[in-house]
């Protein structure tokens, strides 16, 4: 488990203060896969970076596994390292050495002996799947490669936990794809507790159970994913799930539309029943979906469709009412004209 | 006539080009020794490296500038009861390889500073990040990425070295720039002069050729 207790991060130079982490506290489960989102220079990299004090905090508690990290000397913060992996969005492997030699790096710090170094190395790019480029250098690999290099040296020493810094930003989308996959199964099967920062909100809506919010440095809004992707309260969050779930329809569209246009959306099992044709039967509107789609985050559906009702205004009013108060959210785009 | 003083000259060029050979090898093998640790103490004790430490950090950066800001030949003739207490005399190449040796350490130890500083920070925070300590990450990862650019900065002093040990003259040191004066200059000897300048110019060709083909052999980026 993680605490982070009124956390501070202050950057002071000789004319200014600027402020990284502002008074942050938050508890990350076991085995849970947190996601930390924000735009640029929201604090979420040195809220990270703070997690293994590669950043010391101004002021405030890093409690990993009942161990405050803040408290300790250089050597047992060493040692409390080993169990922390981290992986970088530029991947930052030596270049100078070959995969084997980089992933044995790790090991060596933990003061393995030849034999565990050679076996666990060989265990841990069979994980990754690079078993075949032990000898190459990292220039000789693809980014998603790279990167796989760099989640086996973050899990050589068995950690309980792996910080990923803008992980997949810098690969490409079936690259980003893989390497999620692979976390994925690395928290499932190893039950490693997983806190990940992003700007990329499809990150966020593939793997993460839950996500908090970052802005100025403080923590705005924090939840399960489904939650915040069904209900999201501030503006930025809003924003931010924008971004996946667009449902915006063309103006040229909207203006040729004669009807009420409604965007309808349902949640959990909702989205599974018949509320739309249900609807159809029961009044005498005529409906016609202009714009639909069912995202599965956390294996939960989430289905949103904009469609345009016409018929009597009476009816199309009743018909607005009972979806209502059948599903999560209806919002009326355009009244008919 | 031209290749008979050529001739009478082999005893003098081939003593002048050994003590040459002589005095950038001793003072060249002092400022890796000395200078490669300085070095890295210079870019490791830097701010916010993993050990930082601004007191260490500004007292050899201090002591470094202040010998880089002695002209060779002050350095030279300023060394002397130095070279006296280490070598007991203070003529001849091995004394002169003394003041090469003070002259040589802070200028490969900046050089070495300079290719660290070239690493990729985030490197260095990975390997923090990993727990490893502090000599680890100096043997296995500054060392290794900043290989070629110590093996350039090896060449370069080495060349510098070659260009300062004409000045050694001064303290009777001898070496091929010492012969050119001698012979060359004061006699006005051009056949010497020239042919000095041939072998100084061979000499350092080759110096930077090898160089160039080890640094490229250890560089696996």
């Amino acid at each position: 488990m993680i605490e982070v207790r009124n956390l501070v991060k202050i950057y002071s130079s000789k004319k200014n203060k600027v402020i990284g982490v502002d008074n942050v506290s938050l508890t990350i489960k076991n085995g849970e896969i947190f996601g930390i989102v924000g735009y640029s220079g929201a604090g979420k990299s040195t809220l990270l970076r703070c997690l293994n004090l590669l950043e010391r905090p101004t002021s405030g508690q890093v409690i990993i596994d009942g161990v405050d990290l803040t408290t300790l000397n250089k050597k047992e913060l060493r040692q409390a390292r080993l169990k922390i992996g981290m992986i970088f969005q530029n991947f930052h492997l030596v270049s100078s050495k070959t995969v084997f030699e980089n992933v044995a790096f790790a090991l060596k710090a933990a003061k393995k002996s030849k034999e565990e170094i050679e076996k666990r190395v060989n265990e841990l790019l069979e994980m990754v799947g690079l078993t075949d480029k032990r000898d190459a250098y990292p220039s000789q690999l693809s980014g998603g490669q790279k990167q796989r290099v760099g989640i086996a040296r973050a899990l050589a020493n068995e950690p309980t936990v792996l910080l990923c810094d803008e992980a997949t930003s810098a690969l490409d989308p079936s690259t980003t794809k893989s390497i999620l996959a692979l976390l994925k199964k690395i928290n499932r099967e190893l039950g490693i507790t997983i806190v990940l920062i992003t700007h990329e909100m499809e990150v966020v809506k593939d793997i993460c159970d839950r996500i908090a919010v970052m802005q100025n440095g403080k923590v705005i809004e924090l939840g399960t994913v489904y939650d915040i992707f069904t209900n999201p309260k501030e503006e930025l969050t809003k924003s931010f799930i924008h971004s996946v779930l667009q449902f915006e329809l063309p103006d040229h569209l909207l203006k040729k539309r004669t009807g009420t246009i409604i965007k309808i959306q349902f949640k959990g099992e909702m989205a599974e029943e018949a509320v739309v044709s249900d609807m159809l039967q029961t009044f005498k509107v005529k409906g016609n979906i202009l714009h639909g789609k069912i995202e599965y985050i956390q294996d939960m559906p989430l289905g949103i469709f904009i469609m345009e009702l016409t018929g009597e205004p009476d009816e199309v009013q009743r018909a607005i009412d009972y979806i209502s108060a059948r599903t999560n959210g209806l919002e009326v785009i355009a009244s008919a004209a | 006539m031209l290749l008979d003083s050529l001739i009478n000259l082999v005893p003098e060029l081939n003593k002048a080009f050994l003590e040459t050979l002589y005095m950038v090898a001793i003072s060249l093998s002092v400022a890796i020794i000395a200078g490669l640790p300085l070095g890295i103490l210079l870019f490791v004790t830097d701010r916010g490296l993993f050990l930082e430490n601004t007191t260490v950090k500004s007292i050899l950066g201090f002591v470094v500038n202040m010998i880089r800001s002695i002209p060779f030949v002050i350095l030279l003739v300023g060394l002397l009861p130095l070279t006296k207490l280490i070598t007991g005399t203070t003529i001849g190449p091995t004394a002169a390889s003394v003041s090469l040796s003070v002259a040589a350490t802070p200028f490969f130890a900046r050089i070495v500073e300079t290719s660290l500083r070239e690493i990729d920070k985030g490197v260095i925070e990975a390997a923090v990040a990993v727990g490893a300590t502090p000599w680890m990450i100096i043997k296995d990862v500054l060392l290794p990425e900043a290989r070629p650019g110590i093996v350039h900065g090896i060449t370069i002093t080495t060349i510098s070295l070659v260009g300062y040990s004409a000045m050694a003259g001064i303290v009777g040191g001898g070496g091929i720039g010492d012969l050119a004066i001698r012979f060359g200059y004061y006699r006005y000897d051009n056949t010497v002069m020239i042919t000095t300048i041939v072998i100084l110019i061979c000499l350092v060709q080759m110096i930077q050729f090898a160089g160039d083909r080890i640094a490229r052999l250890v560089d696996k980026r």
